[in-house]
């Protein structure tokens, strides 16, 4: 404490014994604030609950150490294994004349064990010798009375061929000698050389010859305790029924590998090549003998026995045994890298689903694009009044054409013609009726002419969108079978047609609302000019009254059915009093000014959307998305679009905000309309950083769609969620190599990208 | 005819930027509107076109009440009136030629314009008015490629596009240098000359007032100061507009 020694030379002339004082000051807070640092610490301590007595505890060190090694092998390629036993013999308890072991041949590989007898549970000493080098293996104890192989210890046998292990042996008391096992399991080929194993696929502890012997039969065991009278079908690699018999009556299968197929009595069955040739004995069990050529690999050849009653493949395919290759990639790998392409191609569609959705959503919470908008009050009142009719109109609409439509669907052809002609006479008509600027204004009686047009032309329009997408679902279900490893070409294209179908109805009803919010707002700025201004000012009272009315009342039914209210007092006549007081309210406090501020009013509330939304994390989205469509991958795109609409509209909206003024200014003052200023003026300059936020945002949906199937959002999540809680660590590390390697390169190419464009 | 009645704006913070302006322009002719950085100039000019609303006034052209259009009909005013500003106002990274087209969006369809197609009489047009400012062989080119003289001859291709019948110009020279500046101005005072065009154009260089303008109009704080033929801008009336402290160059 330098400071602290200058204390005491204080001297009224000498400003510097300031300086000390402001030293101890200073120290003093900083060691309260120290103290208070600990303090806060000790409590996050406590509240995080910290245990060094766990992280020292033995049995959860082992624990680690095997999760580490698990995940530090993963589990990629699968070999087939060799399993190995050598007996040796001792005594327990030591026999009245002591007991002597067989010699061991000392060439071939053995174990001895010393010493040859032991009381029950002493401990004995087993050497190896001759064993192959750096196997791995466990001994077993066999005591004589029954077949159980008692496990006592896993030994390593080192680079000579041998090992030495002390253990403890079971109390097995018997006058029998007792044997000592080791078992050795080693790996079948190397990863630069593999060989071909033969695989126990139906699992009878035996491996089947594989192949149709020069002269005789091959013979699949039929299992015991059927139902009924069997069915056989019998099933080539390619999974195809080669032939389907019955000892009894024909019947149809009602699934299986036969599904559909009619079983028919053995004698009446025609197959050439394999077939099935006899069948001893029937429901209790028996054989199934095979005839054909000699030679055949029967490798991955199956027999389905089926219940004549039901139709069902009763309990049991029985298999063949097949070849494989060992080593070969594991189940785990290729599980992963279907579940891998499924989370790339998730994070894909929710990234170019939520841009597309973004992009548009972004202007409206662009600071500098809406702060101008404003309109008059009358003009508003209008428009949103006009709303709901629009909306109800154009559900009307819909509904015609939908009917216009059903009349035509059941035919590809009339649908076709309907889809030349109706556009043709669309184009005819818009031609028409919106004719290139004229010098002179139409007539009230042409004006209204036209809009019928328009209107009939427009119910075409809708018409030619319901054909489309039912030829759209035709093309596609004819596609579907046709294209056959492409087939999911043709479902894209029917499911296009049933989203477009689906969503028609509600693109009319926004259209319709457009427009008649449009007409509105026409008629509102006419009445603005032509009408006196003091009726107006009296006149936009009563008016914004009713939409003030109208917004809530659309307001109070939406809340209404979100918490089950049906009391119409509350949805309907106090939502709408307040509605209309807060709009007379308005319209009283825009007495002298007469436009509203509506551009501000949708950049706060889109805000404001976008940041409740962007806070709720996508794995707490995706619960309410599985509750909707399912489990799965399409529940976390779902989520993941959603959350990202909401950061990437936040992320545009203030790119669009930085932009340069100027450009905006000068296409304004060409007479350019709002959208036209937009496309022309702001579109081009924020291209760049729109690619650039979109391909960040690509790489964080990535790595969250990693994690979105731990709540049910399908990707790796759900594979590495399965195996973590199945305690199968090797496989989960190999689902987390695979994240990191995805992560990795999209991270890479995506900056990659971003470097080129920008 | 322009005709700027009493024209006031307040900026939202309580800034005087106009006070109390009137002024008459007849058609074809070259005004000058001069004064200090901070005058009122480009306030006045924007208001004209109402790119600024005014806070009080009326501004009538050719008869029709600019300050009481509705939005469609100031978009129809609009067109016919080309702006030309300091800063260029180019969207830098659309070609030179779809600037220049930008004119034109007035006229189009809107709804074609939104997905870049333009009729072929606009095109042609688009690409003769490139050549008039000497620069058709750099219609594909990006605007930022352009040099800042070059920058600003796209920025009056593109006011000619709309066949203005009014050409407002925000200091269109001072980010210029004077060769550059000579250059651009020949091309107002052609378009004022040949087309008839009426010119508003702010001007910082008196000997550029001198040399183009018909008439000046001086701001200082917002008032208008001074109205008539630069040759009456002497000594006094330069002190008057510019401040006692003020000197002349150039």
């Amino acid at each position: 404490m330098a400071d602290g020694q200058d204390t005491p030379q204080q001297s009224p002339l000498d400003p510097m014994p300031l300086e000390p004082k402001r030293g101890l000051k200073r120290t003093v807070l900083f060691i309260l604030a120290m103290v208070f640092g600990v303090i806060v610490y000790a409590y996050g301590f406590d509240v995080t609950k910290v245990n060094l007595d766990e992280i020292k505890s033995e049995t959860r060190q082992t624990q680690l150490v095997r999760v580490l090694r698990s995940l530090a092998r993963p589990d990629l390629m699968t070999y087939e294994r060799v399993s190995t036993p050598t007996d040796a013999t001792f005594a327990m308890p030591c026999p009245a004349g002591g007991f002597t072991s067989d010699e061991p041949d000392v060439d071939a590989r053995h174990i001895t064990i010393e010493p040859a007898c032991v009381e029950p549970g002493g401990k004995i000493t087993v050497r190896g010798v001759n064993f192959s080098a750096n196997a791995r293996g466990t001994l077993f104890q066999v005591p004589p009375s029954d077949d159980l192989e008692l496990r006592l210890a896993d030994f390593q046998v080192d680079g000579n061929g041998d090992f030495e292990l002390v253990v403890n042996t079971r109390e097995r008391e018997s006058d029998q000698p007792q044997t000592i096992r080791a078992i050795t399991r080693e790996n079948i080929g190397t990863l630069f050389n593999p060989v071909e194993v033969s695989q126990d696929d139906n699992e009878n502890g035996v491996q089947d010859p594989i192949e149709m012997p020069a002269a005789g039969q091959y013979t699949f065991e039929i299992p015991a305790a059927l139902p009924g009278v069997p069915g056989f079908a019998l099933i080539d690699p390619g999974r195809d029924v080669v032939q389907f018999a019955t000892l009894g009556e024909p019947f149809q299968a009602t699934n299986g590998p036969a599904q559909g197929d009619t079983a028919i009595p053995l004698e009446e069955t025609q197959t050439d090549g394999l077939r099935i040739a006899q069948v001893i004995g029937g429901a209790s069990g028996g054989q199934i003998n095979l005839q054909g050529p000699a030679g055949t690999s029967m490798s991955n050849w199956t027999m389905a026995i089926y219940d004549s009653l039901t139709g069902e493949v009763t309990a049991t395919v029985v298999v063949t045994d097949s070849i494989v290759k060992s080593p070969r990639i594991s189940q785990s790998t290729t599980d992963t890298w279907d579940r891998i392409i499924e989370t790339v191609f998730l994070a894909f569609l929710a990234t170019t689903l939520g841009t597309i959705i973004a992009v548009p959503l972004s202007f409206m919470a662009a600071r500098n694009l809406m702060k101008d908008i404003s309109v008059p009050m009358t003009k508003l009142a209008l428009q949103l009044l006009a709303m709901p009719v629009g909306v109800g109109v154009g559900i009307l609409a819909a509904g015609w054409a939908r009917t216009i439509s059903e009349q035509l669907i059941d035919s590809t052809f009339l649908v076709i013609l309907g889809l030349v002609i109706i556009p043709f006479l669309m184009v005819l008509a818009f031609r028409w009726a919106l004719p290139p600027v004229e010098e002179e204004p139409p007539t009230p009686a042409e004006r209204s002419v036209r809009a019928g047009v328009i209107a009939i032309a427009s119910v075409g329009g809708i018409v030619v969108l319901f054909l489309l997408a039912s030829l759209m679902v035709t093309v596609g279900d004819w596609l579907a079978p046709r294209l056959s490893a492409f087939d999911f070409i043709g479902s894209f294209v029917a499911n296009l047609g049933d989203i477009l179908n689906a969503i028609i109805t509600l693109l009319t009803a926004l259209a319709t609302a457009g427009v008649l919010m449009n007409l509105a707002g026409k008629l509102g700025m006419w009445m603005k000019g032509h009408l006196p201004v003091g009726f107006i000012k009296v006149f936009r009272m009563p008016l914004a009254a009713a939409a003030g009315a109208v917004l809530a009342v659309l307001i109070g039914i939406g809340i209404g059915s979100l918490y089950q209210i049906t009391d119409p007092l509350k949805i309907y006549w106090v939502p709408a009093a307040v509605g209309a007081a807060i709009g007379l309210a308005l319209a009283i406090r825009a007495y002298q000014r007469e436009q509203v501020g509506i551009g501000l009013s949708v950049y706060y509330i889109a805000r404001t959307i976008f940041n409740a939304i962007r806070s709720i994390e996508p794995l707490v989205m995706v619960i309410v998305f599985v509750v909707w469509v399912g489990i799965g991958p399409f529940a976390g795109s779902l989520a993941l679009a959603l959350h990202t609409v909401a950061a990437l509209a936040k992320l545009y909206s203030e790119q669009v905000e930085s932009i340069q003024p100027g450009p905006i200014e000068a296409v304004k003052a060409s007479g350019a309309t709002r959208v036209q200023t937009i496309v022309y003026a702001v579109i081009p300059q924020i291209v760049p950083p729109y690619i650039s936020f979109t391909l960040y945002r690509w790489d964080i949906n990535v790595r969250m769609s990693t994690i979105i199937g731990f709540a049910g959002g399908g990707g790796i999540g759900f594979l590495l969620q399965q195996n973590i809680r199945l305690l199968n660590y090797r496989a989960a590390s190999v689902n987390m190599l695979a994240i990191a390697i995805v992560v990795a390169s999209m991270d890479y190419l995506s900056s990659r990208i971003r470097e080129r464009i920008v | 005819m322009l005709k700027v009645e009493h024209l006031t704006k307040i900026y939202e913070g309580g800034t005087l930027a106009l006070d109390d302006v009137s002024f008459e322009v007849p058609d074809g002719q070259f005004l000058a509107v001069i004064g200090l950085s901070g005058s009122g100039k480009s306030t006045l000019l924007r208001c004209i076109n109402r790119l600024i609303e005014p806070t009080d006034g009326r501004i009538t052209w050719n008869g029709v009440d600019v300050t009481k259009a509705s939005q469609e009909e100031m978009r129809r005013i609009r067109r016919r009136i080309g702006m030309v500003f300091q800063h260029f106002n180019l969207v830098h990274r659309s070609k030179v030629l779809t600037n220049v087209l930008q004119g034109s969006l007035g006229y189009v369809n809107p709804a074609l314009s939104l997905i870049n197609r333009f009729p072929k009489d606009q095109m042609s047009k688009a690409y003769r008015q490139l050549a008039r400012v000497g620069l058709e062989e750099k219609a594909g080119q990006r605007a930022d490629e352009l040099s800042g003289g070059q920058q600003q001859r796209v920025g009056v291709a593109r006011a000619l596009m709309q066949d203005p019948e009014m050409i407002l110009a925000d200091e269109p020279v001072a980010s210029l240098d004077p060769v550059l500046a000579h250059s651009i101005m020949q091309y107002l005072e052609r378009i004022n000359r040949d087309d008839g065009v009426t010119v508003l154009c702010s001007l910082h260089f008196l000997d550029l007032v001198h040399r183009y303008a018909d008439r000046a109009i001086a701001l200082n704080e917002g008032k208008l100061v001074f109205e008539g033929p630069p040759s009456e801008i002497d000594d006094a009336k330069f002190k008057d507009i510019y401040g006692q402290e003020a000197e002349r160059v150039g």
